[in-house]
This record gives structure tokens, sequence and C-alpha cells, in this order.
């Protein structure tokens, strides 16, 4: 496996035709195997049923009978509550607002820096890409301390943040996001890159087409099944962000919605109720993308690992 | 099988190549490639370093002109001095040895079991994976209404089968590191499980028939053949677990009741927290333990890039 990578494209996802190694199926050991995979599936959608179960039951019900009881009614109040109550609307374009810049901005850059390492021959190409990849593996709380301090001390005009700092603005989290997200989206993106035949970009460059021009004409409408792997990808993952706007965010009001979830829950941790149903909205978002563009998903976290 | 073999230029063509670079594409190659080095430097590798240098000095986190050098006392105190340190280091590697013991090989096994041809593959598969669509935040409070001693599901269960004394399954020191755990596992199983299937759809058909002809059953073929075939996987899997036991924080922040470390689940990351946020804030020793996260977690990184990166560098 030198080197190789598969591609996201539809074909990679489409199943073997024959059997493998294991002779052909046995009936019996067909149900097994169901009664198997089906029983672990099941109980592994149980917390997430049990949430979605008391976040239906007003608290009344719950309160008088216990959690463990049948229905007494169901209704979606404690989601119309926690709606409209805890300023969730606010919140989810909070994280809207930090989620499609930093997706955006963390494409672009990585794509920019993938495209010089994947199509040019520079002495220090490896050492680029190693030095944005390992750059993505450092634990978060490494380096937080003078990320801090940074933030602190770069000044923001008035009219991009109302601390007048990069600390508690919504683009110092836009910024962190792209610096640390980058890696990944570089590693993959160089990997795919470098399907694309060499003979592409240097018949433009004997056409004497600026390198400009290959990179927005050529090698990005080339990159978009990589590109919408990836966009799904860390939509998914900026908007689930939950540290770096619980420490570079002061103002309850500024955070997206994923940490403002504690807020709900010091406000309300004594019912459950509104809690899971606060929970299983913020949920909503990824939920939706996840159903929508699974393939995008799944290969957006593999042609990562799919090299070797 | 359908990797796309890459293409790489052969030696020579790569020295005859002339350069074609004029002055406007050097220069805009400089752009596009400089302001992304610029951020990654500036918000990620300096801040990094600096922690390394901030953990030699004593620092209260107010003014810049109070730092003072002080070597390495912060690493002694920390070592001999600390009491939360120890407790911290122990969960950080029962967390590894848990993961990686329990349900990384579950995952493993799920993606070998999901690889046959069968029916309703795609509905398991979902479900197994659904788990690692949900922030750990999310995940922390489903798990929070079935941990909950007076109104929680487990506990429901529990007396409903005649157990008498509420369990505080999240409260008990002895417990709740194990508590946390299930509620990780249950999220770090499916994201095993699919980065293994990936690998297992790239892996040649050719060689289980060759050793199911050869007489090895099911168990036999995966452990003889499978497994050691599918080795950069099995890396990239190894560092995975590895990182995610060094970097959890958000479930356990969100399960301890986001007050920072509690007794019993002290963790690295946490312990960082609670060092440089909050009310009395020790930069110095904050950072002290960020380095020591930082020096395990580099040996991890090392390991992944030699093995990514060994191939090119011939």
């Amino acid at each position: 496996m030198t080197a190789t990578v598969t591609p996201p494209a539809a074909g990679s996802r489409t199943r073997r035709a024959t059997p493998t190694g294991d002779g052909p199926p046995r009936p019996g050991r067909q149900t097994g195997r169901h009664l198997l995979l089906g029983g672990i599936a099941l109980l592994w959608l149980v917390p997430l049923l049990w949430a979605v179960y008391t976040s239906l039951r007003p608290y009344e019900d719950t309160a008088k009978h216990g959690y463990l009881s049948w229905p007494h009614g169901i209704s979606l109040e404690n989601f119309s509550n926690a709606w409209s109550q805890s300023g969730m609307p606010h919140f989810f374009w909070n994280s809207v607002l930090i989620t499609i810049p930093a997706v955006l901005g963390t494409l672009l850059f990585s794509a920019a820096v993938a495209f010089f390492v994947s199509r040019f021959d520079f002495r220090w190409n490896i050492a680029l890409l190693m030095f944005f990849t390992a750059g993505n593996l450092l634990p978060a709380q490494v380096l937080i301390t003078p990320l801090y301090r940074l933030y602190l001390q770069v000044p923001l005009p008035g009219w991009m943040s109302d601390s007048f700092l990069l600390y508690d603005s919504v683009w110092g989290i836009i910024a962190i996001h792209i610096a640390y997200q980058c890696g990944f989206c570089t590693f993959v993106l160089s990997n795919y890159m470098r399907t694309i035949p060499k003979e592409i970009t240097e018949a433009s460059l004997v056409d004497g087409a600026p390198v400009w021009r290959q990179f927005f004409q050529i090698v990005l409408p080339l990159c978009r099944p990589a590109f919408a792997a990836l966009a799904t990808l860390e939509s998914i993952w900026i908007y689930n962000d939950f540290f770096w706007s619980l420490a570079l965010i002061d103002t309850g009001d500024k955070r997206p919605i994923t940490s403002a979830l504690a807020n709900l829950q010091g406000q309300y941790f004594t019912n459950p109720n509104l809690i899971a149903a606060g929970a299983l909205l913020t949920a909503i978002p990824t939920l939706l993308v996840y159903f929508a563009l699974q393939r995008q998903f799944i290969s957006g976290l593999t042609i990562g690992s799919g090299k070797g | 099988m359908s990797p796309v073999r890459t293409v790489r230029p052969a030696p020579p063509s790569k020295r005859a190549r002339p350069r074609r670079l004029g002055p406007g594409d050097r220069v805009f190659l400089t752009v596009i490639v400089g302001i992304p080095l610029l951020a990654l430097l500036v918000f990620v590798w300096l801040p990094a370093l600096a922690s390394v240098g901030l953990s030699f000095t004593n620092w209260d986190g107010i003014a810049l002109s109070d730092i003072r050098w002080t070597g390495l006392d912060n690493y002694r105190e920390i070592f001999t001095n600390y009491p939360p340190f120890w407790p911290a280091v122990q969960h950080n590697v029962v967390w590894l040895l848990f993961t990686a013991l329990l349900p990384t090989p579950f995952g493993i096994f799920l993606a070998y079991q999901l690889d046959r041809k069968i029916r309703f593959t795609r509905i398991y598969q979902t479900a197994i994976f659904l788990p690692m669509v949900l922030s750990l935040a999310v995940v922390g409070f489903i798990w929070e209404i079935i941990y909950n001693p007076d109104n929680g599901l487990l506990n429901g269960i529990l007396s409903g089968a005649g157990s008498g004394q509420p369990i505080d399954w999240l409260g008990d020191p002895d417990l709740n590191l194990w508590a946390v755990l299930v509620a990780s596992a249950w999220r770090h199983t499916g994201y095993i499980m699919i980065l293994y299937l990936a690998g297992l759809k790239g892996f040649d058909p050719a060689l289980k028939e060759a050793a199911a002809l050869d007489g090895a059953n099911g168990r036999q073929t995966f452990l003889r053949v499978v497994f050691p075939a599918l080795k950069p996987v099995n890396i990239i899997i190894l560092v995975v677990t590895v990182m995610e036991s060094l970097r959890a924080f958000d479930i356990v922040y969100v399960l301890g009741g986001g007050t920072g470390s509690k007794p019993g689940m002290e963790l690295l990351s946490l312990l960082i927290t609670d060092n440089i946020i909050g009310e009395s804030s020790h930069i110095g020793y904050g950072s002290a333990l960020a380095v020591v996260l930082l020096v395990v977690s580099l040996l991890a990184i090392c390991a992944f890039l030699v093995q990514t990166f060994r191939k090119e560098d011939k």
C-alpha cells in the first residue's frame, strides 16, 4: 500500500460483488449474526432513545410517577421551553457565525498548502506537511495558556469585537479553528491532490498559464469530492467544539450553542426533561448533516486513514 | 480494491524539469502558503513553545512583569507535592488501557462482522456510529440523565431489580471514572468501527480466499491474515486511541458538573484547565502540566509521522 489513496468517489463505496473467503453464507449463521449486530445496535441506541423519551414527557408527569414509568402524556413542551427560555436561537446563530467562516477558511488555507506540497518539488515539502499535520495532533490544553494571553494582547477595532480584543470575540474562535484544523485538511487534501495526474497541470504550465490559474481553475474544481467530505466533517467538528469557546469567550451571550448548553444545565439542572430537550435540539443540526451527507462524512474520516 | 496509485514523478524527470515559475507565480505561492503557515505558527506552534517556556516560571497570570524564572521548581513541585497529579496520571493510564482493551477491539470486531455480505449492514453501522456525530458535551448531557442518582435510568432499573440504596454513579470517587469511561466507549467504538471498515474495504479478498482454501476458520483468517495485513490502519487506530485518551476533556468536564476536576475523575487535561482558568491561576504550574501532556503526545505524534511519511522520504 505504498502511498495509495482511496478517493471518496462514489465508486469506492460500492461493495464487492463476490462473497469473501467464508464460503457460501449459511442461513443459521446469518441469523445469529443479525441477532448479535441488531442487539448491539439497539443497545447503542438506548442512551439516545432514553433522552428522547425523557424530553417528550412533561416534568410534572415524571416528578409524580418517576422517570422509569409509562407516560401519562407526551408533548413537545420541553422542546419549546428549552428553545424559548434559554435563548437557543441566539446561540444557534452564534454557532453559524463561527462554523461557516471557519470551515471555509480551513478548506481554502489547507487547499493552498496541499497544492503547494503536492504539486511542486521543493526541498521542505515533506517537512512542511509534517509540520501542519502534527499541529492538529497537539492537545488543545497545551496551547491554551499562551493563546489566552495572546488573545488578551491583540486589539481589534470596535466593529469587530465589542471587547476590543481578540479575546472574547467570534474572530478569535474562528482563527483558532482555522489554524488548528488546517493540519488535518492539509493532510487529506495533499493525499487527494497527488491522485490528480501531474500532466494536467503541467500541460497548462506549458501553455503559459500562471500558477494561480492552475490552482483556482484546475486543481480546486477537481478536488470537489474531497472538499465535500471535509466540509461535512469539519462543520460537525467545529460546531461541536466545546473547549475553545469555553476558554476563549468570556461573555456567555457570545458562546456557540454547544458550550452555551452548559449554562442551560446550570439554570435548569433540576429539570432533566428540559436538559434532554436542550441537548437534543443542540444535536439536531449535526444529526441532519450526518443523515443527509453520511457518505461524505464517512469518506472524510477515512480518506485521512486510508493511506499508509 | 479501488485505490488509485499515486503519481509520483520519477527521480530523473524531477531534475530535468526546468523551473518555469515566474515572479508572479512565486509571489502567489508565497502568499497562499505564507498566510496559513503564519496562522499555524502564531496560533498553534508558538503557544506550544511558549507553554514550555512558561513551565519554568512562576506566574500568577496577571502582569507580564511579574514573571519569575524558577527553573525546574514547578516540575519538582508537581511530581512531589501536588496531590492530584499522580491520580491524574493514573487515570489517564486507566483511560488509555480501558479504551485500548475494550472499545477498540470491539470496534474492530464489529467492523469485521459488518464487512460480510449481510443485509441491514447500513442500519447497524449507522446506529453504532451515531454517537460519534454528537458533540462530547451533548454526549455528557445524555449520560447525565442515565447516571443521575435520583431519577436516572440506571438506578431506576437497579431499584426495579430490587437493589436498595441509590448509587451516585458520578459522585462516588471509586465509580465515576468508570461511568465516564462507559460513556466515552459508547462514542469511541463507532469511530474505530468506521476506520477499520474503511481499511477492510481496501483489503484484497484473494488473500482471504487463499486462507479459506488452506482450511483456516474465520478467527484464524482474521488473526493470521487480515489483521497483520492491515498494519497501516492498525497504526492509525492506535494513534487515534492514544490521542483521544490523552485529550479526554469535554465529556469529563460535563459529567463532572462543569467545575473542573473532581475527586476520582482527575485527568491531566482537567488539571491544566484548573490551573490556568479560574480565580487563582497558577500559569507556571498549569504549563508544566501541559508540557508533561505535550511530551507524552509527541511520542504518539512522532510514531504516527514516522509511519506515515517514512516511505515518501526515500
